[in-house]
């Protein structure tokens, strides 16, 4: 026989003589992960990004063994095989007056242009791959210097409070006043030019770093700014005010105490805040401030296409679709971590 | 000179000579629907007369005072709204280069020393304003090319005796001495302090056009100023039309020199992308576009349009600056390197192919006196270009190639840069806005090593070339106006030069010998690389016809018939 109080099942029936040895209870950590092995989406979008991070981790060895090309080396002049055939990789126009030059569309051959040549005679597929690497690459380490950076401002601000509190959250007003694109594409624009040097920081003007570096910057307050919020909610709990009484310092109550506490909120934000940081990545790269030649990225592939939008769309098509795919992914699965570290948190709703 | 930021580079090359607008051979393929000639000959055409063309380019090309504006674009809309005392003839094909008398009787009388030019004025030739052209213009129209400071003032037209004074202190020029008119024979003589063989050519330029002597000595941006031709503009804004109506007060006076216009009104669009431009052509729409075509629109163009489509030499080059004052290009070796490299086939086909580019082997184009025919770098041969690396000492360098951020100029731009890569060098490509990038490469205080440019002659003369892009004159360190872009300074080169323009007043076929002969040394010398000469591709509508490409100025627009 059995009850329901406030949700819990109490039982109410005959006191065993032996009781049952108890189980520890699973942490957090272990709950959370259960949660998200039980979430279908979740799990699917988890594979799917670790498949494409897998294809696009193999892409030397496309481009070496399956393609045999360099796609970062201009092959204009190349030819290459289609149905037995030597032909041309970019092949002059010969009806009418002749006038265009069109690279060689898909073949559905791997061995030779899969998915066609850009306008330098360049393998677009094996370019996908070594440009999913870098929009991967830039995507996550902008987002963990993001969640680094806000975690640690919004910490700060959250805990102290006072002018330390006011300086940090007039610096996030000010970044949050400018929009996300436009201070982006400033500071590519001024940054590119000369590169960034910052007392011991120098970073070349042509680097990853850079946009790595600039993306995170922008998206500091909207994770920051969460944080800050939930640590000041934490000043008054109990256990914080015992670590007070117990003579614990501020640097080890925030190490210590607040930061386990806010920690899940910062790992929700980190998938989320990859496909956010990718999608301005190419976006930047697409109006070629973010990546730089001789690197590629799905941006700058997407821009090299626009040029041949007309007659080899599939350039355009295929990075755009590597883009949207990673980012739904992405999203699905931060959705999932959301769910499994916060299920009470369904402020998004199901992506 | 670019094709669209020719404003900023014109205002910028005060004490340079520097190019505008283009020329061009005969036609290499050209499918209207009239032969020109025959038109030509013919007369003017009734029939055809009335209708309204509809031009459309991406953007308006500044200002409207024909004494200021240095660009391509309304250079060739300037040929049917104002006359200079020389005009190169409005025709197609190879007769377009020369020289007629337009405004003036005849071609000026010439002293013996070849100092003074004597023009005797047409009489009855009216503005639009209604006043009638007399020789008080033609002097206030001179004084006007520096009081407002033109373009040109310091350099096409500096050899004018007073030039000097007017140059320093515009606001009080008189050009005492250098332009002076006689009422009674109704004659204008001006005098040079030096002999100069290419002034007839650059009198035909708009920027000696006459102008009404009332014109006010300032910029008159979107203020049309009535000129002497067949169309004057009724209203411009540089954002949206220019409207072109026919001069109530026009009459022809040299069907060579500037013969009446077909259309009744041309209106001239501003605001759609060359890719939009083209769609509204094959909808009729529109009747032409400015801009370059769009390379992915190319070849349906030339197969679905082909008989509206026309393809034409222009007297142009591509070419890649190399800084001979900074490393690894101050080494000739690294710079013979690169030039052996480069594929040149590979880059037309970047432009759009083989018809509608040549390989350039040399640095004057085919069809401007002194082009000569020889080519010491013909095919790439890169285990040569890695040996000239090595040798120059210079492997593993960093190199930054800067270009523009247009389509063409990036994609030549990426391919230099995996090029200097397979050649032994790190190279990086550094893309940068078309606004600022022609200004940006000239100045050596930003230090660019190699960069994509272009150049468009302004007139049929070699030193348009040659001099103004490699002469000592043209390297101004610092400056945002150094056309020499490589820094390049021989001084024996620079005497060589001197002596080819002194001989051209004798003997034209020995300068040409002479030009022919420093361009293939500065060719071997590399401090710039000849990649394509590039050919105009004309787009326009099914009702088009008449067209007539002008090697210098373009396709005529005042003969175009849309009726």
């Amino acid at each position: 026989m059995s009850a329901t109080v406030n949700g819990a099942v109490k039982e109410t029936g005959p006191i065993p003589a032996v009781a049952a040895p108890v189980r520890p209870s699973a942490g957090p950590w272990r709950q959370a992960a259960t949660r998200i092995l039980r979430n279908r989406s979740a799990l699917a979008a988890g594979a799917g990004l670790l498949l494409i991070a897998l294809v696009c981790l193999l892409a030397p060895v496309y481009a070496g063994s399956i393609a045999h090309t360099d796609p970062f080396v201009s092959n204009i002049s190349g030819t290459t095989v289609v149905g037995g055939q030597e032909v041309p990789v970019l092949q002059q126009s010969t009806e009418g007056l002749g006038l265009g030059v069109t690279p060689i569309g898909p073949t559905g051959d791997p061995a030779h242009y899969l998915l066609g040549a850009d306008n330098q005679g360049r393998d677009v597929m094996a370019r996908l791959l070594y440009g999913g690497r870098n929009s991967l690459l830039i995507g996550i380490s902008s987002a963990l210097l993001c969640c680094a950076l806000a975690t640690v401002l919004g910490v700060l601000a959250g805990y102290f409070g006072g002018w330390i509190d006011a300086v940090l959250s007039r610096f996030f007003d000010v970044i949050w006043a400018f929009p996300v694109y436009l201070l982006a594409i400033c500071l590519s624009v001024v940054l590119l030019t000369s590169g960034l040097h910052l007392g011991p920081v120098h970073i070349d003007a042509g680097s990853l770093a850079l946009p790595i570096v600039i993306i995170a910057l922008i998206y500091v307050p909207y994770v920051a700014r969460p944080l800050r919020g939930q640590v000041m909610a934490l000043r008054g709990k109990e256990f914080l005010q015992a670590a007070v009484g117990l003579g614990a310092s501020d640097a080890r109550i925030m190490r210590r105490e607040v930061l386990p506490n806010v920690l899940p909120t910062v790992v929700v934000f980190l998938p989320l805040m990859t496909a956010l940081n990718m999608l301005t990545e190419s976006a930047l790269s697409f109006l070629s401030v973010g990546v730089q030649s001789p690197d590629a990225s799905w941006g700058t592939i997407i821009n090299d296409g626009l040029a041949l939008l007309y007659t080899r769309p599939m350039i355009t098509i295929a990075a755009g679709l590597f883009v949207a795919l990673t980012a739904v992914a992405l999203n699905v699965f931060g959705d999932g971590v959301r769910d499994a570290l916060d299920p009470n948190a369904r402020l998004r709703g199901g992506a | 000179m670019k094709r669209n930021i020719m404003i900023a580079a014109g205002a910028a090359l005060l004490a340079l000579s520097a190019a505008a607008c283009s020329g061009g051979s005969s036609p290499a393929v050209s499918a209207g629907q009239a032969d020109p000639s025959q038109a030509s000959a013919a007369g003017f055409q009734e029939q055809h007369k009335g209708g309204t063309l509809h031009l459309q380019a991406k953007a308006g090309d500044g200002t409207l005072d024909p004494h200021i504006n240095y660009s391509n674009g309304n250079w060739q809309v300037f040929q049917a709204m104002y006359d200079g005392l020389l005009a190169f003839k409005k025709v197609g094909g190879e007769a377009s280069y020369d020289l007629v008398p337009d405004l003036a009787q005849a071609m000026p009388q010439v002293s013996k020393d070849g100092k003074s030019y004597t023009f005797t004025l047409r009489k009855g030739v009216k503005f639009a304003g209604g006043g009638e052209v007399t020789v008080d213009d033609v002097v206030a129209s001179f004084q006007r090319i520096y009081k407002v400071s033109g373009p040109t003032s310091g350099t096409f037209y500096a050899g004018i005796v007073g030039a000097d004074a007017c140059v320093k202190k515009p606001g009080e020029c008189t050009l005492d001495g250098g332009v002076v008119a006689d009422k009674a024979k109704n004659t204008v003589t001006i005098n040079l302090v030096e002999p100069d063989s290419e002034f007839p050519l650059k009198l035909a330029l708009p920027h000696a056009a006459v102008l009404p002597k009332d014109t006010p000595a300032k910029d008159q941006g979107t203020t049309p100023i009535g000129g002497t031709g067949p169309y004057a503009a009724a209203s411009y804004d540089p954002n949206k039309e220019l409207r072109l109506v026919r001069n109530p007060n026009f009459t022809e006076w040299s069907r060579d020199a500037q013969p009446q216009g077909y259309p009744d009104e041309i209106v001239y669009s501003y605001g759609l992308t060359a890719e939009a431009a083209v769609t509204a052509i094959q909808n009729g729409q529109a009747d032409w576009v400015f801009d370059p075509l769009p390379a992915d629109r190319l070849s349906e163009i030339g197969a679905k349009y082909a008989s509206q489509a026309h393809v034409n030499q222009l007297s142009a080059f591509w070419y890649l600056p190399l800084n001979v004052n900074l490393a690894p290009f101050d080494k000739p070796e690294a710079r013979q390197a690169l030039n052996w490299a480069i594929d040149r086939d590979a880059v037309v086909k970047m432009y759009g192919g083989a018809n509608v580019a040549q390989p350039a082997c040399s640095i004057l184009p085919p069809g401007i006196p002194g082009h000569a025919d020889f080519c010491d770098f013909p095919k790439p041969d890169l285990a040569k270009a890695k040996q000239l690396v090595q040798q120059s000492g210079t492997a593993g360098q960093e190199v930054s190639v800067v270009v523009s951020d247009d389509d063409v100029s990036k994609q030549i731009g990426e391919y230099v840069r995996s090029t200097l890569e397979q050649i032994g060098y790190r190279a990086k490509l550094k893309v940068i806005s078309t606004n600022i990038h022609f200004t940006y490469i000239q100045n050596s205080k930003n230090k660019v090593q190699v960069s994509v440019s272009q150049w468009y002659a302004d007139y049929p003369a070699a030193s348009d070339f040659l001099h103004v892009l490699l002469s000592c004159a043209s390297f101004r360190p610092g400056s945002d106006s150094s056309i020499n872009i490589s820094g390049y300074c021989d001084k024996d080169v620079d005497a060589r030069m001197a002596e080819a323009m002194t001989l051209d007043r004798t003997d034209k076929n020995a300068a040409n010998v002479k030009w022919g002969e420093i361009d293939r040394d500065l060719t071997k010398a590399s401090p710039i690389i000849p990649l394509f000469t590039p050919k105009q591709v004309d787009f326009v509508s099914s009702r088009v016809g008449n067209y007539q490409f002008h090697k210098q100025f373009f396709m005529l627009v005042s003969q175009l018939w849309v009726k």
